[in-house]
């Protein structure tokens, strides 16, 4: 090999590498910076408009100052409420199917991954699903509808999360169990589950903060409500509705709520966030064994 | 042709675990030498300081001087070189799944900069022929992928790629403890073949194995070097009552 | 047990089936062309109409122009730096930061659209409207691409810009978790013929795991194609075909959220619910094909939900 042309080639090699090196730090400063800096941004403008009455009054006609979202956060409750009715026991359900009875087999195979596709599934379909499996039967748009179009996007998050709670159990502990002659039914739910609850009730929240923000499914189902309302049966308000409606108007104050609104969401989405990966991450599913 | 090793005070640590400890040894040129030692002694970390892989482990840390011909690695030349220089063969086959058997082989020259295809065809013919491969291969050395091959053929096609880079020593970290009898006593011929040309290092748990190929042999314990001399002096007559246990399979 | 594993089956083909049976009086009435068809000239101006419900002109071709228009820009825009982040992350990064790092991107994967767009309403339109479109205008203007017409911010490269955000940290977490599922002993084998760290990445790494990256692209694809609120805030809502990216149009999930809750008649609905259902179908096959390539890499190992 002719030392010039191999040194040149060397050089030329270390300076790519050099090169790439800074592509790829340029890339995540671009990445980083600006997706903290709009966290920031969120946090701080939420945080100078947030104040009790936010919590605690209903919204004002147009135009005037002051009010709050207290029908909103009232109504998202309900509607989370109906939601984890529905998603959680079946999630948690399709979660144990995976990881204990179907592991490995073909068609758990097949349900995880409709699962995952479910997931990636645009969550305005699901409020289109909704409104024409409840609305249209019933002539009314309700909150009824609209927890069950959240239900359903709770699902796939959910049984995917416990699935992977349970396979962090070690087997050495269901092992155990069948050691003590339970059958294997009851030590499955008994043993495995209690073991990995505190993963499973994370993932459950995590889900819930998801949807708590979800908007699209929303608009024609629980349709939103300016007035206080708890009823399932009729239009109820929920906080992302009215952001989105608060940021399309011409109004300040109404901005200002707007912006209240969205902290109290990411607030709810940075608690599950953390608490999921403390849990994953801390192995508590080791210390409850 | 093969280049020997001076080896002075050599250190390495795995965050704050002192795997090797002031080792000291001259590895002669074109010859095997085997390292033998129970698993965790630090023989394999060893062979990973003599071309500075052990240094690719972030909580990696070692000190003290290697001198390969007349190059001391931690501080005449960038890794890069000097792991062009000297080829390594791991303890699990690894050839590039997504890769042909012909583009295998010429990986190593590729990142060089080898464009010409006429000496490339040479080259990987001769390494696949060195590394005693050739035959099973040559009809289909562009259609079919590395991973294709059979474990034991896969471990030659990841020797006929280290050597395909033209290197002065050959590292091998317990080259045939993945592999079935047949393979083994083919990757040992090998080695037979390849010692007069290659400076040979091979790392083995197995001692009929460093009987069979190495002339020198190093025994390590728990970090350090205890014994090393010509394999025939270790297998019959050892100078260190741990290495006399070791061979006679009191422990380990 | 068994029962809510296969119920994620029966979610499936209801929607599947719900969505047919409301879709049918649209199909009945425009069949297939209502996807590609060409708008009605306006007896005044000249102008296409595409759609509009109250005169009967429904075509949902801009949607369609609207949903790929911005998708694919906010790839454009997204995939070089989530890889680039990603290979950092898996690569390169110090210990101390990976852990924080890889926090934020998960975190900013989980906020919801609605947030999103409140900002890009907020924040990214006014920064767009003010320098990045004038900008774009006066040096890509020659393109055609970038007429700058519209005074609001508002349009596809809005939309492109803040999708390219939100499906960012997806791409990257995906690319990661392909890119760690390849064995070490890749790297330390290319790392041993003596290569640079990027050779090491580019033929130990990259090479391996570009199956698993091209389903990670994807699979951002399909977030971005079904992404309604943050888009609906920013596209501008117009029924229009512009060949400037900087004009108002609209994407399929973004009519759907403004106009169902009050369509003027049955047929709009039902159009609306077949754009709905093309919508669920397009994003089905997309996230099927995407999570297929990824398990073709991680293969054993269940991809994490995030």
């Amino acid at each position: 090999m002719a030392t010039s042309a191999s040194s040149f080639r060397s050089k030329y090699r270390a300076a790519t590498d050099h090169v790439v090196t800074g592509l790829a730090i340029l890339a995540t400063v671009l990445v980083v910076v600006p997706l903290v800096a709009i966290f920031v941004y969120l946090l701080l403008k939420g945080a100078s408009s947030l104040n009790l009455d936010f919590f605690i009054k209903n919204p004002v006609p147009e135009g005037e100052s002051g009010g709050g979202m207290a029908n909103a956060i009232v109504g998202s409750g309900v509607l989370l409420g109906i939601a984890s009715l529905i998603g959680i026991p079946i999630g948690i359900g399709a979660g144990i199917y995976l990881a204990e009875y179907g592991r490995g087999t073909k068609l758990a195979n097949a349900v995880r991954f409709t699962a995952d596709v479910l997931n990636g599934v645009p969550s305005i379909v699901m409020g289109l699903a909704a409104y024409s499996l409840i609305v249209i039967p019933q002539h009314h748009f309700s909150a009824f509808s609209g927890g069950v179009a959240l239900g359903i996007m709770m699902i796939p998050t959910v049984a995917r999360t416990t699935e992977e709670m349970l396979l962090m159990v070690p087997n050495m502990i269901r092992e155990a169990a069948l050691g003590l002659g339970l059958s294997n039914w009851r030590s499955v739910l008994s043993i495995t589950v209690k073991t990995a609850s505190p993963g499973i009730i994370t993932g459950c929240m995590l889900a819930f903060a998801r949807v708590a923000g979800e908007t699209a499914p929303l608009i024609f189902t629980a349709l939103g409500n300016a007035f206080w309302s708890v009823n399932p049966n009729r239009e109820i308000e929920a906080l992302p509705l009215q952001i989105w409606v608060y940021a399309t108007g011409p109004y300040e104050d109404q901005h200002r709520l707007a912006w209240a609104g969205a902290l109290v969401l990411i607030v709810l989405i940075v608690l599950a966030v953390s608490l999921v990966r403390y849990v994953t991450s801390r192995g508590v599913l080791k210390g409850a064994s | 042709m093969g280049v020997g090793i001076e080896v002075t005070n050599l250190n390495a640590w795995y965050g704050t675990n002192h795997t090797l400890q002031d080792i000291t040894l001259n590895i002669p040129a074109n010859h095997a030498t085997a390292l033998i030692g129970p698993s965790g002694c630090g023989k394999s970390t060893f062979v990973r300081c003599l071309n500075r892989m052990h240094e690719t482990n972030p909580i990696a840390r070692v000190t003290g001087t290697v001198r390969i011909g007349d190059m001391d690695i931690y501080s005449d030349a960038a890794p890069v070189e000097i792991r062009r220089r000297v080829g390594m063969v791991f303890q699990r086959p690894n050839p590039f799944p997504t890769m042909s058997i012909y583009d295998n082989v010429a990986a190593g020259l590729k990142l060089n900069g080898y464009k010409n295809k006429r000496s490339l065809d040479e080259i990987v013919e001769r390494s696949l022929k060195n590394s005693a491969l050739w035959d099973e291969v040559k009809d289909d050395l562009k259609s079919k992928s590395g991973a294709s091959l059979s474990g034991g053929q896969q471990q030659r096609l990841c020797i006929a790629r280290a050597l395909a880079v033209d290197p002065e020593v050959l590292l091998m970290d317990e080259p045939a403890s993945a592999l079935d009898p047949v393979s083994t006593s083919k990757i040992e011929d090998l080695i037979f073949q390849l010692k007069s040309q290659y400076t040979i290092v091979i790392v083995t748990h197995n001692m009929q194995q460093a009987a069979r190929v190495a002339e020198k042999t190093g025994f390590f314990l728990n970090g350090r070097m205890v014994e090393f001399d010509s394999t025939h002096k270790i297998f019959t007559n050892p100078s260190d009552k741990r290495t006399e246990d070791y061979i006679t399979g009191r422990f380990g | 047990m068994l029962l809510c594993g296969l119920s994620i089956f029966a979610i499936v083909l209801l929607i599947l089936s719900e969505l047919m049976l409301r879709s049918g009086m649209a199909w009945h009435k425009f069949g297939f062309k209502f996807f590609f068809q060409q708008g009605i000239p306006d007896r005044y101006s000249g102008q296409m109409n595409y759609w509009d419900p109250v005169n009967g002109a429904f075509s949902a071709l801009p949607f369609v122009y609207g949903t790929l228009v911005s998708s694919l820009l906010s790839l454009l825009i997204s995939v070089p730096l989530a890889v680039g982040l990603a290979i950092f992350l898996t690569e390169m990064c110090p210990r101390f930061l990976r852990g924080p790092l890889a926090f934020i991107t998960e975190l900013l994967a989980a906020i919801p659209s609605i947030i999103y767009g409140l900002w890009a309403v907020f924040v990214l339109v006014p920064l767009l409207r003010e320098y990045v479109n004038p900008a774009l205008s006066k040096y890509l203007g020659w393109t055609g691409l970038f007429a700058d017409t519209n005074p609001t911010g508002l349009g596809y490269v809005a939309a492109a810009v803040i999708l390219a955000v939100m499906i960012l940290p997806i791409i990257s977490s995906l690319t990661r978790e392909v890119m760690t599922a390849v064995p070490h002993s890749q790297r330390e084998a290319v790392l041993a013929l003596g290569a640079t760290r990027w050779e090491m990445i580019r033929t130990g790494v990259l090479r391996n795991a570009r199956i698993g990256i091209v389903g990670a692209v994807i699979l951002g694809l399909g977030r971005a194609l079904g992404e309604t609120m943050a888009v609906t805030m920013v596209i501008g809502n117009t029924p229009a075909i512009s060949k400037s990216l900087l004009a108002n149009g609209s994407s399929m999930a973004s009519v759907i959220a403004n106009e169902f809750a009050e369509a003027v008649s049955d047929v709009h609905r039902s159009a609306l619910i077949e754009i709905g259902l093309a919508l669920f179908v397009v994003t089905i096959i997309v996230n099927a094909l995407a999570r297929f390539l990824v398990w073709m890499v991680t293969r054993g190992a269940p991809a994490r939900v995030h």
